[in-house]
């Protein structure tokens, strides 16, 4: 490739360094070039929320930024939240509750949740469905999700 | 019957690797020399093609080939018929025109494919594809489904003298002769418009020709990946052992994932071939819009004859269907209509004229609910409305109709979407009716809370549906289940599954026969290399005829193990017992042996396996049903209407199901929950709109509404279990159900919220918009 930009981040906790084309969505550099397909695209213009990612910890479509955007920031992803034999609390409380189905948009919804919990803790109703309302599920009504959400909450509340 | 594991809240065993972003889906296929394909679509819905030029195109570096029609010569024809019209009926009108692979000639709707790019990255593909020059003649667009039926209108197939793609009549009974005794006859038009099925994944294919092991193996986010595989394997002049079509794990599918043999799936394994390389296609959102299918468009003329005491005495329909540009998919979704068009209903007299026309709009295929949520509609609108004249309590009025429990199997007299007849299999709706009016304190609403809410000012509605589904219809679906020297389970079937929940579900089926723990079942789905029998995942039907399938050839392994531990532990079959992966001699646990042991001994490596019997722990069973399992619902909501904004808030949501046995109640409430969000995307949010050049303008999430959560109620779910009575699961469909007596229950809510507009809701879906049209019509017609 003649016009390459390098860009060097960290996604979760390990250090990366490509060159890619300039415009490489921040989405397709996740996915292709680093290999992570857990973030997922459903619209790619940043309606539907399924390629949320972590960028220093706040919550931001993966699909609306180039990746050279994020060069020396940190990105958390949902394969850096919990792993098959240590699922995140949020995640084991979404399996509890039924709260994906094809679970084709849950990384996203995931990803838009934890930093929300974090500042949260305790979410009434109305607030959990205030805080996904940028996420589009087609499979589950929203409503064990709602449920997975209070389920975690209750968890983690001392 | 007592059952262990069936029944029971089971979490999900596919759970944590979509939960930690390790499950494979087609976008996640990365295979090394992997081209990529971008496709140059008309944006004219009618048009000639004048020339294309791909000159320019192919100059862009990194482009590895370009293909247009022309290029595949005597390998192109358009796709196979999938679903040919009822042979059963007289007089049927079926013009088949199927979709092809690449334009010649003339474009029939908005997206078909001019040209693919193959390219090294998607961006170099989707660069090029905008380097191709394609000169068009427009032409005017077919739009209207009456208009395109009048004498020289502009015609989509040219070959044809007309827009008419099929016609057909049912009957029951004599409606004329009824009509003649009706106290009360009533007519009225209804349109209902187009929606999508907008799963959150796009379609994907990944097609890879292996030249030295002369084999293709294509991953499909298709919910049909057998009929995918045999018509490939024909088309591509293949035995079918050399192609392999796997449907990992699929993103929502909802109908328009079927075996549609859309362009992208004839033309990309094609070129994989020519190519010698493998190649990735993801759909983005756009395309979605305008080629994969979708559904919904009709107009009713409807008549419904009554006594004065609210008895139906007949319904008479004349509909048309617009099955867009071309119709594969054959009669299915109005057939489907038809059907329940009589909703749970004891209707004797019946007459259904049905219509299909062609227009230049994206094909038309079954979107969840498929053809039924129009047939209900229409039936209680018109009940409604019926009540309305007559002066009677609308709830009345449907406990007077109800197909009585001892009516049961209800021979219909008209054929189902499976050309078998439409019979329905068992129910009790009446004790269901009754629990959804309490449940929804429908009594104490109409009585106390309205009238306190309407002296505030609010404008409050409630709204209660009755309906029908016809599920688990055949042909049949098969599975192997086999026991693993570990003791462990492994089984296939060939449905695949798009959020079902079939690897939890089905693995119940055998945790419950075998005797061993959910997590020991590793089930596949959906991938032809494991299972080659079978149609797909539809039509409501896998927990149904995969379900029931699965429980056939595990409970034969079952036989097969109680045979093999009878010998070994010398014990009657009868006092055997199967728990935690033993087999156990019932009182003396100490006498037992393990599965895996038994699968060793039932598969040696010296010594001679009995004559007439298999080896192994295995068994592979079919279930075909003669007809469908039918599941019953009522949903009832309390609905506010802001006579500002026209926007709605839905303050109370019920729903009582009937699907028989539920193999896991958590799952069945979450397909309940998606029904119903899609349903209230059909009634208030989801329009697909067209122009009269046949253009799509709401073409993006942005702009076509999918309810998010913060439209979405909390639902409340109530189960009551008539199990069905031609499957020993006792199991019928839900997949469906949740979406399809929305649109009526809402305009039933809606119009008894704006009662003092006296409003008559005649289509669907609606819109804040189009609802402050209807009553400013109202307000200047009065």
């Amino acid at each position: 490739m003649e016009n390459t930009i390098t860009v060097s981040v960290t996604v979760n906790g390990t250090p990366y360094q490509r060159s890619v084309d300039p415009r490489t969505l921040l989405s397709d550099f996740l996915r292709n070039d680093l290999e992570l397909t857990g973030t997922h695209v459903g619209c790619e213009h940043g309606v539907c929320g399924a390629c949320t990612v972590l960028l220093d910890g706040e919550a931001v479509r993966s699909c609306l930024l180039f990746a050279p955007q994020v060069d020396g920031h940190e990105i958390i992803t949902v394969e850096g939240l919990g792993t098959l034999d240590n699922l995140h609390p949020l995640q084991e409380a979404f399996r509890e509750a039924h709260a994906l189905q094809c679970g084709f948009c849950t990384p996203g919804i995931l990803t838009t949740l934890v930093p929300y919990l974090e500042e949260n803790p305790n979410p009434t109703e109305e607030e959990i469905r205030e805080a996904i309302s940028g996420n589009l599920c087609r499979c589950t009504g929203y409503q064990h999700i709602i449920d997975a959400v209070k389920l975690a909450a209750e968890k983690t509340d001392p | 019957m007592t059952y262990k594991v069936i029944g029971k809240r089971v979490k999900r065993v596919e759970d944590p690797r979509l939960l930690t972003g390790q499950a494979l889906f087609v976008g996640d296929v990365s295979l090394p020399g992997m081209l990529y394909a971008a496709f140059f679509r008309s944006d004219y819905a009618h048009a000639k093609v004048i020339s294309i030029d791909i000159s320019q195109a192919l100059e862009i570096p990194g482009v590895v080939g370009v293909y247009t029609a022309e290029d595949m010569g005597d390998d192109w024809e358009p796709g196979p018929p999938l679903v040919s019209p009822p042979p059963t009926l007289e007089n049927v009108v079926f013009n088949s025109r199927r979709q092809v692979p690449l334009v010649k000639g003339k474009v029939k709707h908005a997206g078909e494919i001019i040209a693919v790019v193959i390219a090294e990255s998607r961006y170099i593909a989707e660069d090029a594809a905008e380097e191709i020059l394609v000169e068009f003649e427009p032409l005017p667009a077919v739009v209207d489904l009456e208009k395109c039926l009048e004498p020289g209108s502009v015609l989509v197939h040219d070959d044809l003298d007309t827009n008419l793609a099929a016609h057909l009549i049912q009957n029951k009974g004599d409606y004329e002769g009824a009509r003649k005794e009706a106290d009360l006859v009533i007519s009225r038009r209804f349109h209902l418009d187009r929606g999508a099925a907008a799963a959150l994944e796009n379609r994907g294919i990944v097609a890879d020709w292996d030249e030295k092991n002369q084999h293709l193996t294509v991953w499909d986010a298709t919910q049909s990946p057998i009929p995918i595989r045999n018509g490939l394997a024909a088309r591509l002049g293949l035995r079918t052992h050399q192609v392999r079509v796997v449907a990992p794990f699929v993103g929502g599918g909802f109908g328009p994932k079927i075996m549609m043999f859309y362009a992208e799936e004839m033309v990309l394994p094609w070129i994989s071939m020519k190519l010698g390389k493998p190649i990735k296609w993801i759909e983005d959102r756009r395309e979605n819009f305008y080629a994969t299918t979708q559904e919904r468009e009709q107009i009713h003329d409807v008549e419904m004859a009554l006594s004065k005491e609210g008895h139906i005495l007949g319904i008479k329909q004349k509909f048309i269907h617009d099955t867009g540009a071309f119709n594969p998919y054959g009669l299915t979704t109005p057939l489907n209509t038809q059907s329940h068009s009589m909703g749970g209903y004891d209707v004797q007299n019946y007459y259904s004229d049905l219509t299909v026309v062609f227009t230049n709009k994206t094909i038309v295929t079954p979107v969840r609910g498929a053809g039924r949520p129009q047939g209900i509609y229409i039936v209680e609108r018109m009940l409604d409305i019926a009540a309305r004249e007559l002066e009677l309590d609308p709830m009345e009025v449907r406990r007077l109709n109800f197909i009585p429990p001892d009516a049961f199997p209800y021979d219909h007299e008209i054929i189902d979407q499976a050309f078998a007849t439409l019979i329905f299999d068992s129910g009790n709706y009446e004790p269901a009716f009754d629990k959804a009016l309490e449940m929804l304190g429908y009594e104490d609403f109409i009585k106390n809370e309205q009238p306190r809410l309407r002296a505030e000012g609010k404008y409050v509605g409630i709204g209660i549906v009755p309906f029908v589904e016809t599920t688990g219809v055949g042909p049949y679906e098969g599975a192997r289940v086999s026991v693993e020297p570990s003791g462990k389970i492994s089984a296939a079937t060939g449905v695949g599954t798009q959020g079902q929940s079939h690897m939890t579900a089905f693995a119940q089926v055998i945790a419950e026969q075998l005797g061993v723990e959910v997590s020991d079942v590793s089930m596949v789905t959906g991938d032809t290399a494991e299972f080659h029998w079978g149609t797909g995942t539809f039509a409501s039907r896998g927990a149904v005829v995969a379900g029931n399938a699965v429980n056939a050839a595990a409970g034969d392994v079952r036989l097969k193990v109680l045979k093999l531990a009878s010998k070994i532990l010398e014990t009657p079959e009868e006092e055997l017992v199967l728990e935690d992966g033993m087999v156990r001699v019932a009182d003396k646990p100490d006498q037992s042996i393990s599965l895996g042991e038994l699968a060793l001994l039932a598969n040696p490596l010296r010594g001679a396996v009995e004559p007439g019997t298999e080896p192994g722990l295995e068994s592979t069973k079919y279930f075909g049903p003669a007809f469908g399992a039918t599941a019953f619902g009522v949903h009832g909501m309390i609905l506010e209407v802001d006579p500002e904004t026209m926007m709605i808030n839905i303050r109370k949501y019920i729903t009582v199901e009937d699907c028989g046995t539920m193999i896991n109640p958590l799952v069945v409430e979450g397909q309940i929950h998606g029904g119903v969000s899609m349903g209230i995307g059909n009634a208030y949010y989801e329009k697909l709109h067209y122009d009269e050049n046949a253009q799509l303008l709401n073409a993006s999430l942005a702009d076509y509404l999918i309810p998010g959560s913060t439209e979405m109620p909390h639902i409340e779910v109530h189960h009551a279990n008539t199990p069905a009575p031609n499957n020993e699961l006792g199991t019928k469909g839900v997949g469906e159900a949740g979406a399809i007596p929305v649109p009526a229950v809402f305009a039933q809510a809606l119009e008894n919220a704006l009662h003092d507009y006296d409003l008559e809701i005649l289509e669907t879906p609606l819109s804040p918009n189009r609802l402050y049209e209807l009553l400013q019509k109202k307000e200047d017609n009065s």
